[in-house]
């Protein structure tokens, strides 16, 4: 079985008090720093040029060395993505990395325009497709969610099925209808849509006999992650 | 193959100090030309002031005055948001789900960060933080009592973990004390965290 990734931190155990007395004051600000700011805007900007999709991103951050992704802060965690990115998709070079500086170049054909930002971020990117197959599960329905290594596309890729709730007993909500699948969208191995579900796992189940009786997760899973239960 | 294992960790050339390590890749982007100024300063612009908790606090407050809304943004927001221009990036598909006497509703995303912009914004740090993603699906009762939210002993609470791109907006209910009240004034009582599901609807401070 694969190593559970620093990301995928759900129900590990932690007496952290998530908002102190201090960080309160300061709360309502968007941006902390003018870089957190920049950060973002590079991170959308970057990914307007078309080279790699949302899930690839968001794998590019998961696969930061575990050192990193532990003590980087959430924008430095975005900027070494986008960095990553970059570099491997061949926009930039390690050199130009390196030195912090490139030559000046002519704007490139895809380059996003201050004038269409406010567009492109009100139309989004939507990801559900219409597909033939009609989804295998009713609402209801008894399902158990599959172990990690079971939905990968690629060794070590990415999945969206978080390890506390692998190998545990659900039941379907309602289906979403299809949606694109991360495991292979993330590796740019094609959409792969397939029926994406709302499960409900009993906090009994994730957390053993003292969780409060009704209280639950709902997660989102596709069809993949899923197994029938006899 | 170690020269691609390298291209996986560039950003260890980056400088060391944060500030400048996003200097220097935006001095990088703007002179390919892959990238301008003028549109990450519209970017954060937009983020900083126009995309906010406002957006989805007038959403709330219609459902709290307009039962035929509230009706259809429960059963699809999708569309209704969609006609109102609301289903923007991080919004392309949205659930309402709502508090009621019997259930209380807390929205996190335990992989990364997913939360509903084009209706809250960009998300807070405590939010994106490893003790929230960490701790809200174990003991989502604990974490609501350090958020001083004490679910009615007869509530279940059901944590939402945005495991896809669904993106989840908590409908609290509306204060009693509240009742009288127009939607532009009840507005003013919807709080962000409320529609996380880690706050209560608050009187307007006057």
């Amino acid at each position: 079985m694969s190593q559970q990734k620093p990301h995928d931190m759900g129900g590990i155990p932690d007496d952290t008090i998530i908002i102190s007395a201090e960080s309160r004051e300061d709360e309502e600000q968007v941006f902390h720093q003018p870089w957190h700011a920049r950060a973002l805007a590079i991170t959308l900007a970057a990914g307007a040029l078309g080279k790699w999709n949302l899930d690839a991103s968001r794998f590019a951050r998961e696969c930061l060395p575990a050192d990193d992704y532990k003590q980087f802060s959430y924008y430095e965690k975005w900027l070494a993505g986008v960095c990553n990115l970059l570099v491997t998709h061949k926009l930039i070079s390690r050199d130009e990395v390196a030195a912090g500086t490139a030559e000046s170049a002519a704007p490139h054909d895809r380059m996003l325009k201050p004038e269409i930002v406010s567009a492109v971020l009100a139309s989004g990117g939507p990801v559900r497709r219409d597909i033939a197959q009609k989804p295998k599960f009713e609402a209801g329905t008894a399902v158990r969610t599959k172990q990690i290594s079971d939905t990968l596309l690629v060794p070590d890729g990415h999945t969206r099925l978080p390890a506390y709730a692998a190998g545990k007993q659900a039941v379907i909500r309602a289906c979403h209808g299809a949606h694109i699948l991360p495991n292979a969208h993330a590796h740019f191995r094609g959409e792969a849509p397939e029926p994406l579900y709302q499960i409900a796992i009993s906090a009994a189940e994730l957390w053993g006999e003292n969780a409060v009786a009704g209280d639950e997760v709902i997660l989102d899973c596709w069809e993949s992650y899923l197994e029938a239960v006899r | 193959m170690p020269h691609e294992h390298d291209d996986n960790n560039a950003h260890t050339l980056l400088p060391s100090e944060p500030a400048l390590r996003v200097r220097a890749l935006e001095t990088i982007l703007t002179r390919k030309g892959l990238v301008s100024a003028e549109t990450l300063t519209e970017i954060i612009d937009i983020y900083a002031h126009k995309i906010g908790p406002h957006i989805g606090a007038k959403i709330v407050a219609r459902a709290w005055t307009d039962p035929d809304f509230k009706q259809a943004l429960l059963t699809n927001a999708e569309t209704v948001l969609g006609e109102m221009g609301l289903a923007g990036r991080q919004g392309e598909h949205v659930q309402v789900v709502e508090n009621t006497a019997d259930i209380h509703n807390m929205v996190v995303c335990t992989l990364c960060s997913c939360y509903p912009w084009p209706l809250l914004g960009i998300p807070p740090s405590w939010y994106k933080s490893d003790a929230y993603r960490k701790r809200a699906v174990r003991e989502p009762r604990t974490v609501l009592a350090e958020f001083g939210m004490m679910p009615h002993p007869s509530q279940s609470v059901r944590v939402w973990d945005s495991t896809a791109e669904m993106r989840y907006l908590v409908l609290p209910m509306m204060p009693a004390a509240a009742a009288g009240c127009d939607a532009e004034a009840l507005a003013q009582w919807v709080t962000r965290d409320s529609m996380i599901g880690t706050g209560s609807p608050k009187a307007p401070q006057i």
